[in-house]
């Protein structure tokens, strides 16, 4: 039998959740609950309220902060890809910036600003913005300068260069930032709120860790991949496609 | 529109082992208006160099560029050796680009004139380079430039796809006359083109000697009178063969 590359996927799936299954069965403890046990959790905690209500407040926190690394990230990027003067004098910083462990920028923004929600964004936004940057100035440098000329001999303009030269020439960068992003912030998030918030997904993650409740922590991871799964297939996917329809 | 008037006093760039390098020195051309212009010369004289100093890209240079009369930059249209088209961009929405309004009409015609009308609505990366080449002289002719500055657009080209190219051209050309400075290596697709062949020494860039072409419009697709009048021309003017 041929498998085709549809099938393959699904097969592993199922594949993965039987070895899940059948390692639970052997083990027979409250420290690996079957998938069967996670799934009932997942639809009780989503029946009472709390699963939506903490897994919406981190959704906020994540469009916000990625939303504002972005913006910034994709400006400076393509400030320092072209200017050389500018990018020699805060290439340091921006190593510094990569360095920093994110745990430390979160400890830093509560200790300084308070256990405020504008802190536990910056912290985000500091933790994502020096890749964002890094990313987009990458994709300034590899601009096509045939383009650019033509568009200056032609007299595009600022507005029209931008749009419709720069712009394109930036889309699979932009979107590779997106990508590594979304994974990035995701991860901080739950540790900003672990650290200093009083709801959220990390903060619940830290109750049932208390609790010993590993059914409720799989439960929630498994709303977490939910959430990612669709904002690649339902958002990323259909960008990408537009945007690169004119390729052969 | 008006004669082109060209006179650059000194171009010099400096090569990466840092010596400076002299490009051009003392080239004076006037272009008279709707004319076709070839220049003639070595690979390496500089005449990609002299055709962006003419479009203004590269301004590092003494001297003046001017409509002859009044002393204002000329409005370019380029057409590079590569067409230099916007790939996520439709071939029409290409061409819109390039205008400061909206000119349907216009695009229209020109597209029917270049035979293109029927994948306006298609992506560069699904044409032929024949076809590319075609789409970037519309988009030089659509802003109605004074002058036309046209850089080898017909290399790389099969000798069938580049000698329709050229007929294209010269039609576009007689029904939307403008000047044309048209760059080539090859001495028989000048003769073919141009009114008057300008022929250039390699670098420093100067005037060997210009020649009017007397052949008829008509008979420019004859290949025979196109080979006589090179033969001619070379016993004529012996000092182009080494340029060649």
């Amino acid at each position: 039998m041929k498998l085709s590359d549809k099938t393959l996927p699904t097969l592993s799936f199922i594949l993965l959740i039987a070895l899940w299954q059948g390692l639970a069965v052997f083990i027979n403890d409250n420290t690996l609950p079957s998938p069967v046990v996670v799934l009932e959790v997942f639809w009780l905690e989503i029946e009472s309220g709390q699963l939506p209500h903490h897994l919406g407040i981190t959704l906020l926190r994540l469009v916000a902060s990625f939303s504002i690394a972005m913006f910034l990230g994709c400006a400076i990027g393509i400030a320092l890809g072209r200017n050389k003067k500018l990018d020699a004098f805060f290439d340091n910083w921006l190593v510094i910036f990569l360095n920093i462990p994110a745990l430390v920028t979160i400890i830093l923004c509560y200790v300084w600003f308070g256990l405020i929600e504008s802190a536990a964004i910056l912290a985000v936004v500091i933790n994502k913005l020096p890749n964002v940057i890094v990313t987009i100035r990458e994709g300034t440098r590899a601009l096509d300068r045939d383009l650019l000329e033509m568009a200056r001999c032609y007299h595009f303009g600022k507005k029209k260069t931008f749009l419709h030269v720069i712009w394109p020439q930036l889309h699979p960068f932009v979107m590779a930032a997106t990508r590594s992003g979304l994974a990035l912030i995701w991860k901080i998030i739950l540790v900003v709120e672990l650290l200093g918030r009083s709801d959220g997904m990390g903060y619940q993650l830290h109750l049932f860790f208390q609790l010993f409740d590993v059914a409720s922590i799989l439960a929630y991871t498994v709303a977490f991949i939910a959430v990612i799964q669709a904002i690649e297939f339902l958002v990323l996917k259909p960008i990408d496609k537009k945007a690169l329809r004119w390729k052969r | 529109m008006t004669d082109i008037y060209i006179d650059i006093k000194n171009k010099t760039y400096t090569t990466a082992d840092s010596r400076q390098h002299i490009a051009i020195s003392d080239l004076k051309l006037t272009l008279p208006e709707n004319q076709f212009v070839c220049l003639v010369g070595p690979s390496g004289c500089g005449k990609t160099t002299l055709l962006n100093i003419i479009a203004n890209l590269d301004t590092d240079y003494q001297g003046e560029i001017a409509l002859a009369q009044h002393h204002i930059k000329p409005n370019i249209g380029y057409i590079f050796q590569n067409p230099r088209l916007l790939p996520w961009r439709t071939v029409r929405e290409n061409i819109e680009l390039a205008l400061n309004s909206p000119q349907p009409d216009i695009i229209d015609s020109l597209l029917d004139t270049m035979q293109l009308s029927d994948i306006q609505h298609r992506y560069p990366e699904h044409l032929s380079l024949g076809m590319s080449r075609r789409i970037a002289i519309i988009r030089a002719f659509a802003i109605n430039p004074d002058i036309l500055l046209m850089d080898e657009p017909f290399v790389s080209l099969d000798a069938p796809t580049a000698r329709q190219v050229r007929g294209l051209l010269i039609k576009l050309w007689q029904q939307r006359p403008h000047t044309i400075l048209f760059v080539t290596h090859d001495l028989r697709e000048a003769i073919a083109l141009a009114d008057k062949l300008i022929f250039l020494s390699a670098a420093p860039m100067s005037v060997v000697s210009e020649v009017e072409v007397n052949i008829a419009r008509e008979e420019r697709d004859n290949e025979e009178k196109i080979e006589r009048f090179r033969q001619q021309l070379l016993t004529q003017h012996p000092e182009i063969n080494s340029l060649l």
